[in-house]
């Protein structure tokens, strides 16, 4: 099976350690081999946390430079921090609603702005899949179903050898009872969503 | 029940690195466990800690990881399995322990994790712990995937009671850190109850003892090069007369290349996973059938000089590469496309690697360091060390925990760490040749780990520095694991007993002790000032649950502040104490109420006393 690399890339404390738990448990239950690995430690505090998916027939763990198939942006400007990952023929999938990170707020650095991130981006992959998640993840019952609503997106981009049935079931398994109805609804949100950004 | 203890073999389950280790040690019936917590080693422990409370499996938290090893070490010597686990620096602080076991050796099977840290990830160095398994002469293994790490796991308790030397495993962060799904074998019984049976002559090593104990310890080496010549761990793969020598994460960046550059059949593959000791044999057979060798090893270049000494004695001329201009380096971590290009170059082939896109228009993109939580109350206590050292010429030594990001702007509160409980030590050696001020930082977990004994030594040498002890009440950094100062009822856990740090502090006779609570602004200044005025050693010790084991103990404040309009915008909340809750928006100080937690300080301090709670605001 060819080897599919997926980078997931977020902000301490949205979740992305979650979706990957999800992702690897779709695998299992998708009978695709997964290898995957996460950087936190420090980056708990507030700082960037990464990991790494590789779905098929390889053996490293982890993804270098211009290696990845797909990256998923939980944060718009660490998804361009994040872009040296992929290459031209890469898909990226972004969340809009931008954390500014505190070297802003005490004024070293300036956030770029959201209408050039997404044109950098577009620029420099076959496809970009854009929108807010964050508002969707309101919608659907909690600011931290965020990385759920980014799940349906890149299920319904179709590049992972996984069925969104299976990623369904392994919601319902690894989620807790409390958020299982938000994150589902997160979760078709967010694969909504992603058939309108692809269209438009 | 605990998912590791699920009690059937053939299962397929998606397993952190650190949960196959675990697994790993379970499966080998380990009945005793201990550590000090560190990443990228915690989960093991952690995973442990859960499984203690619904088993007879014994766990403890030690003070250090001396104190881990040297308990675990009288486990094993009683004939109960035991394991002792540690980030990589932690061995340097059981590295007293380590040499003089090693003579004296375990009864039943012992293993030490040593989990380093290349790229240092959440490290103060990147020390190569294999130098270790040859210091001490003890037997090493080291997995290259999660599914190995169990299998590996489980042998070296085998390997340990067959040699009756505890057997050091050595991981990466990327391996501890890797997930991947793992077959779960057998549960073996657990014997929690051992008996030490006594024998002087072999387990006080004074001189006589100890002269003797040495040259078993040269016999049971010996005896496990033997072991690792004929190590499956230690194999070989693909054929050819290029040769390839690699461990750890490294095999797999390594079986990729190859297979990307289309040269498996060109390039034999000697993965070692029983690191110590090399056996001569072994490597010489391999080195005999190439006419070229890399050696891919992350850090020092451990395996390549072994290579190059036993292919010296063997009287073989071929080359011999790892590290060097052009090659790999002894810095960081590898990644499988740096593995791919030295490959590629080492022996001529063909490489384009992948096109990454042109970056060169990308804005600058603002940073994003850890930083400490909103309403953390080590920022508080900074914030009035601050105010209370204002107009002073001062030096604060810090140590090793969340506090540590004390050190970045605005707070400026760090100048100086080595390694845990460095900061009380290191007090002493400014106040004493400097006409500085010193107020030196450390937590409750560090001070209880080794910050103690630098106390002592003030104390008796009458050095004059302030020490502030963070007491949060837990060991925060690394996920908030107990602390002999914790009270575990909170966790709901009995049998457990409390060590005072302001009792301690006072037996050690410390003359001025004071205890303030950091989110009381105001005196905890005042406190402060008059600690510094006092000639000798005084502590402060601080006293403030962490913001987020408070809210896991459902104790938290939770009563969020705004910024109403009475703000007149002159920001000193921002540029003093930079609450990670604060924001801009069109140019005015915002609270985001999903991450205040509360703390009250900021309100404290607006001169304008424009930032209120909530509550009052309707
Ligand atoms: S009260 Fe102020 S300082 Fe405390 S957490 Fe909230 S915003 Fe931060
Ligand atoms: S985890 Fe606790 S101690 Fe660490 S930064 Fe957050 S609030 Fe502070």
């Amino acid at each position: 099976m060819e080897a599919k690399r997926l980078i997931i890339v977020a902000v301490g404390g949205q979740g992305n350690l979650l979706a990957s738990r999800v992702l690897g448990e779709a695998a299992l239950l998708s009978g695709v081999p997964v290898r995957m690995s996460e950087i936190h430690g420090m980056a708990q505090r507030g700082g960037v946390v990464e990991s790494a998916m590789v779905f098929g027939d390889a053996c490293s763990p982890i993804i270098s430079d211009g290696e990845a198939d797909i990256l998923l942006g939980f944060e718009p400007a660490e998804t361009l921090r994040a872009l040296q990952k992929c290459n031209a023929d890469s898909l990226a999938i972004t969340n809009l609603s931008p954390l500014t990170p505190f070297t802003v707020t005490i004024g070293r650095g300036t956030y770029p702005g959201l209408g050039q991130i997404q044109k950098l981006l577009r620029a420099k992959v076959r496809k970009l899949v854009a929108f807010d998640a964050t508002t969707l993840a309101k919608q659907a019952g909690s600011v931290m179903a965020v990385n759920m609503v980014l799940l349906g997106a890149l299920l319904h981009e179709n590049a992972l050898p996984l069925t969104t049935e299976n990623v369904k079931t392994a919601i319902r398994t690894r989620t807790r009872k409390a958020f299982l109805e938000t994150n589902l609804k997160a979760f078709d949100l967010g694969f909504e969503a992603a058939a309108g950004a692809s269209k438009g | 029940m605990h998912k590791l203890l699920t009690d059937q073999a053939g299962l397929e389950m998606l397993l952190l690195g650190n949960e196959a280790i675990a697994r790993g040690a379970l499966e080998a019936g380990v009945a005793f466990a201990s550590t000090y917590p560190g990443t990228p080693s915690s989960e093991i422990s952690a995973n442990f800690f859960q499984i203690a409370r619904e088993t007879d499996l014994y766990f403890e938290y030690s003070t250090n990881e001396k104190v881990a090893m040297e308990v675990a070490a009288a486990a094993a010597n009683a004939g109960v399995r035991s394991m002792c686990i540690m980030k990589h620096v932690g061995l340097n602080v059981a590295a007293d322990p380590l040499m003089t076991l090693a003579y004296v050796g375990v009864k039943a099977g012992m293993v030490i994790v040593t989990a380093d840290d290349p790229f240092m990830f959440s490290s103060q160095n990147e020390q190569d712990n294999r130098y270790y398994g040859r210091l001490a002469g003890l037997p090493m293994l080291e997995p290259s995937s999660v599914a190995e790490a169990k299998e590996m796991t489980a042998y070296a308790f085998e390997l340990s009671e067959e040699l009756q030397q505890p057997v050091l495993f050595r991981t990466t962060t990327r391996i501890n850190h890797s997930t991947a799904v793992v077959t779960t074998g057998p549960l073996k019984a657990r014997r929690p109850k051992g008996g030490f049976v006594k024998d002087p002559l072999n387990y006080v090593p004074v001189p006589v003892v100890a002269r003797k104990l040495h040259a078993r310890l040269l016999e049971r080496l010996e005896a496990a090069e033997k072991l690792a010549a004929q190590s499956p761990f230690n194999f070989t793969s693909g054929g050819g007369d290029w040769g390839i020598v690699c461990n750890g994460v490294s095999h797999s960046y390594v079986c990729d290349a190859l297979q990307d550059l289309g040269v498996r059949d060109r390039v034999r593959v000697l993965r070692i996973g029983f690191s110590h000791p090399l056996p001569a044999g072994l490597v010489t057979g391999f080195l005999k059938a190439c006419s070229r060798v890399l050696v891919v090893e992350e850090g020092e270049p451990f395996m390549e000089e072994t290579f190059k000494a036993y292919a010296q004695e063997a009287g073989l001329m071929l080359p011999i590469r790892g590290k060097g201009p052009g090659l790999f380096s002894r810095l960081y971590e590898f990644d499988p496309a740096m593995v791919k290009k030295v490959v590629a170059a080492y022996f001529e082939v063909p490489y384009s690697p992948p096109a990454i896109p042109d970056l060169s228009d990308l804005p600058e993109i603002p940073q994003r360091p850890p930083t400490l939580c909103a309403g953390c109350s080590h920022r508080a206590t900074f914030y009035a060390v601050k105010k209370a050292t204002e107009g002073l010429d001062t030096i604060h030594p810090t140590d090793i925990g969340c506090y540590t990001l004390g050190f970045l702007p605005p707070l400026l509160m760090g100048d100086f760490l080595i390694c845990m409980g460095s900061s009380v030590g290191t007090a002493g050696g400014f106040a004493q040749v400097t006409d500085q001020k010193v107020l030196a930082f450390i937590g409750d977990s560090t001070f209880f780990h080794s910050g103690i004994a630098g106390l002592v030594n003030a104390v008796f040498n009458n050095h004059n520095f302030t020490l502030v002890i963070l007491d949060n009440g837990t060991t925060a950094m690394t996920g908030h694991q107990p602390h002999p100062g914790v009270d575990m009822h909170e966790l709901g856990i009995e049998g457990h007993g409390r060590v005072s740090i302001e009792a301690v502090v006072k037996a050690l006779g410390v003359q001025y002790v004071t205890t303030i609570r950091p989110y009381n602004t105001k005196k905890s200044i005042a406190a402060i000032r008059e600690a510094l005025e006092f000639e000798g050693v005084s502590v402060v010790i601080s006293q403030e649950l962490c913001t987020l084991y408070a809210k896991s103990l459902n104790k938290a404040r939770g009563r969020a502040f705004y910024v109403s309009e009475a703000c007149k915008n002159h920001r000193d909340c921002i540029d003093d104490l930079a609450c990670f809750a604060f924001y801009l928006q069109d140019g005015r100080v915002k609270i985001d109420p999903d991450l205040c937690a509360g703390c009250s300080v900021c309100a404290q301090i607006c001169p304008e006393n424009a930032i209120r709670p909530i509550k009052a605001q309707g």
